[in-house]
């Protein structure tokens, strides 16, 4: 016999038992069932266990006026939240713990066996259900009354276009949010958090500056998601060190280069900066860019460089930038180039 | 340079050459000034040496004393004049708070290349320090030892707590225990660290770590990082315990091996027959 001829056709019931059925394990006496004294420490072990629930519940209940929480004291918090937490687990663990322990050892365990019926019908039912069936399509008139049925089709068709049309319109429309943020020609460049503007000599070699762009101190509203885009790190190498592309090479001034701080992966703050290497990790997926070569990514998922910010000096010496970006900051989308 | 200077007005002098001087010290044409000045003061500098001094760091005694000890002990590396060598970088310019800084926590003499120096015991004595620090001094002007008015803890914790986060956590943790950087350097853990070291590691950049001048974190800013630091040190964590403070790693492995530890520990309770 070969191999598919032990199994029926679209079932999985191997109908040739390669081990016998080893039947039931002999039933076994607990030690509660054959002697009263265990049956007693069982019985005494359930109580306790709920007992340790009620107790539970009172040291919940004590906790939480032994530590109230005071404004400004945060130890006072974290003693609440203990001792809260310690009580409660214990009422919920005690009750389930007891209901085990009393299943198992005082509730009859007597081993039951329930066969499995197929779960084909009898033909008789089988020829009932489509009695039944022919019999309501018949006086509902649903295949013969077409026009009916075709306008009920067109009903459930259109019946969700509603709420598509909703729900399309939760949120603001994205437009060109993704491809701009608040660098213009002549933003100059401030310190996060104090919007203090910085001059090109105070960035002294190996600096590191953390940067906002002058204005977004000052915006009403949605300032946190202007940030979030506009957040650039500068940072001022030895300009012999830098790898320019001769295309780019008037982004940077006399060594100072601005790059967008928001990761081209998944957009987490890229600012883990390293003065001799120029490597510029970012902490979340470890992608490490070479910020000596226009931030290349020279490790981890992200998949194109940082956006650089083309930056000059105005009159009085102060940083400012020759413009926006010129791609999209931060994460990747798919018609990001158009 | 800081030994002409009456030892009232020497801090505030300090801190303004380093403000006025500091952006244009690696300047290309500059390192060749500073490599002659340096030079100069080197070789034919022991005569303005004998001029008298009030102040006592930057004597002429404890410069020549510096000078010995660096002769002896850090030569080999970055050269005799503190040019820098084979092994090290130049010293020219890096100022007392850097020496101060590398050799006051044990960093300095290195021990082994490798991608970064480890903080060991320290070799010198606190007296020999200075002077090896008053000696590289005198060879360009450099960050100075910061005034202990910096170094008090008493400075406006939220607004160091603020700057902590913007400029630091990124590499040093949100707290101060230090972090994973590239190709095996690490950002070390701040706890236990001296104010004067830590003012010192901001202003000199020790390392692969970029350079924070008073014209980017003004010194009241960088006492009040400090005093941030120095607060969570001494503060109880509100959470219960910290786990090292580094997050999610080390809290993960606490659940996996506890949490779910308790969950299968239960699963086979249940499973199980009694007896």
């Amino acid at each position: 016999m070969s191999d598919l001829e032990k199994y029926t056709a679209g079932s999985a019931t191997n109908i040739v038992r390669p081990i016998a059925d080893p039947g039931l394990e002999p039933h076994r006496e607990r030690m509660t069932d054959k002697s009263e004294h265990h049956a007693r420490n069982a019985e005494r072990q359930v109580s306790a266990m709920f007992i340790i629930s009620m107790i539970g519940a009172v040291i919940a209940v004590w906790g939480f006026f032994a530590f109230p929480i005071v404004e400004g004291d945060l130890s006072a918090t974290r003693n609440n939240t203990f001792w809260m937490g310690i009580g409660m687990a214990l009422s919920l663990l005690g009750i389930g713990f007891g209901a085990v322990h009393w299943a198992k050892t005082l509730m009859p365990d007597n081993e039951v066996s329930e066969e499995r019926h197929t779960a084909r019908s009898t033909d008789e039912a089988r020829a009932q259900a489509i009695e039944i069936v022919k019999l309501a399509d018949g006086e509902s008139g649903f295949s013969r009354r077409k026009l009916i049925r075709r306008t009920l089709y067109g009903a459930l068709a259109f019946f969700p276009i509603p709420a598509v049309v909703i729900f399309g319109d939760l949120g603001p429309v994205v437009g060109d949010t993704l491809k701009r943020t608040m660098w213009a020609p002549g933003t100059r460049l401030t310190r996060d958090p104090t919007g203090i503007p910085i001059k090109a000599s105070e960035v002294t070699i190996g600096s590191v500056f953390h940067v906002i762009p002058e204005g977004l101190s000052e915006l009403e509203e949605h300032k946190l998601e202007e940030k979030a885009k506009a957040a650039v790190l500068l940072v001022r190498v030895n300009p012999g060190d830098l790898k320019e592309d001769p295309a780019k090479a008037s982004w940077s001034y006399d060594g100072i280069v601005a790059y967008s701080k928001i990761c081209t992966h998944v957009g987490c703050p890229v600012a883990l900066y390293e003065q001799h290497t120029h490597h510029l990790l970012c902490p979340c997926h470890q992608s490490t860019f070479d910020l000596a070569d226009h931030c290349k990514v020279i490790f981890g998922p992200a998949a194109r460089p940082l956006p650089q910010l083309p930056i000059t000096v105005d009159d009085e010496g102060y940083l400012v930038a020759q413009s926006d970006f010129l791609e999209p900051v931060g994460p990747s989308f798919w018609d990001m180039r158009k | 340079m800081d030994w002409f200077v009456p030892s009232d007005l020497r801090v505030e002098i300090k801190m303004e050459s380093q403000l006025n001087q500091k952006p244009m010290r690696r300047r290309p044409w500059a390192l060749g000034v500073v490599i002659f000045l340096g030079l100069i003061l080197s070789g034919g500098g022991y005569a303005a040496a004998t001029q008298t001094y009030q102040a006592e760091f930057g004597s002429p005694e404890q410069i020549s004393e510096g000078r010995k000890l660096f002769l002896a002990n850090c030569a080999s590396c970055h050269g005799t004049n503190g040019e820098g060598a084979i092994g090290g970088p130049s010293v020219i310019g890096v100022g007392a708070a850097s020496v101060d800084f590398q050799v006051g926590t044990g960093r300095m003499p290195g021990q082994a290349s490798g991608p970064q120096l480890y903080k060991k015991p320290v070799q010198f004595t606190e007296e020999q320090i200075l002077a090896m620090a008053a000696y590289v001094a005198s060879l360009a002007p450099g960050p100075a030892i910061p005034a202990e008015e910096f170094l008090r803890t008493d400075g406006d914790v939220t607004h160091g707590g603020e700057l902590f986060r913007i400029n630091c956590a990124m590499c040093h943790n949100a707290v101060g225990a230090g972090g994973a950087l590239t190709e095996g350097k690490f950002a070390p853990g701040l706890q236990g660290v001296s104010e004067k070291h830590i003012y010192e590691a901001m202003v000199t950049g020790p390392q692969n770590m970029p350079v924070f001048s008073d014209a980017n974190l003004t010194p009241e800013d960088k006492k009040d990082i400090i005093s941030y630091l120095k607060y969570v040190e001494d503060f109880e964590s509100v959470g219960g315990y910290e786990l090292g403070s580094i997050g999610p790693v080390a809290e993960g492995l606490f659940t996996w091996i506890f949490g779910i530890g308790f969950i299968i520990a239960i699963t086979v309770w249940l499973g199980a027959k009694a007896n």
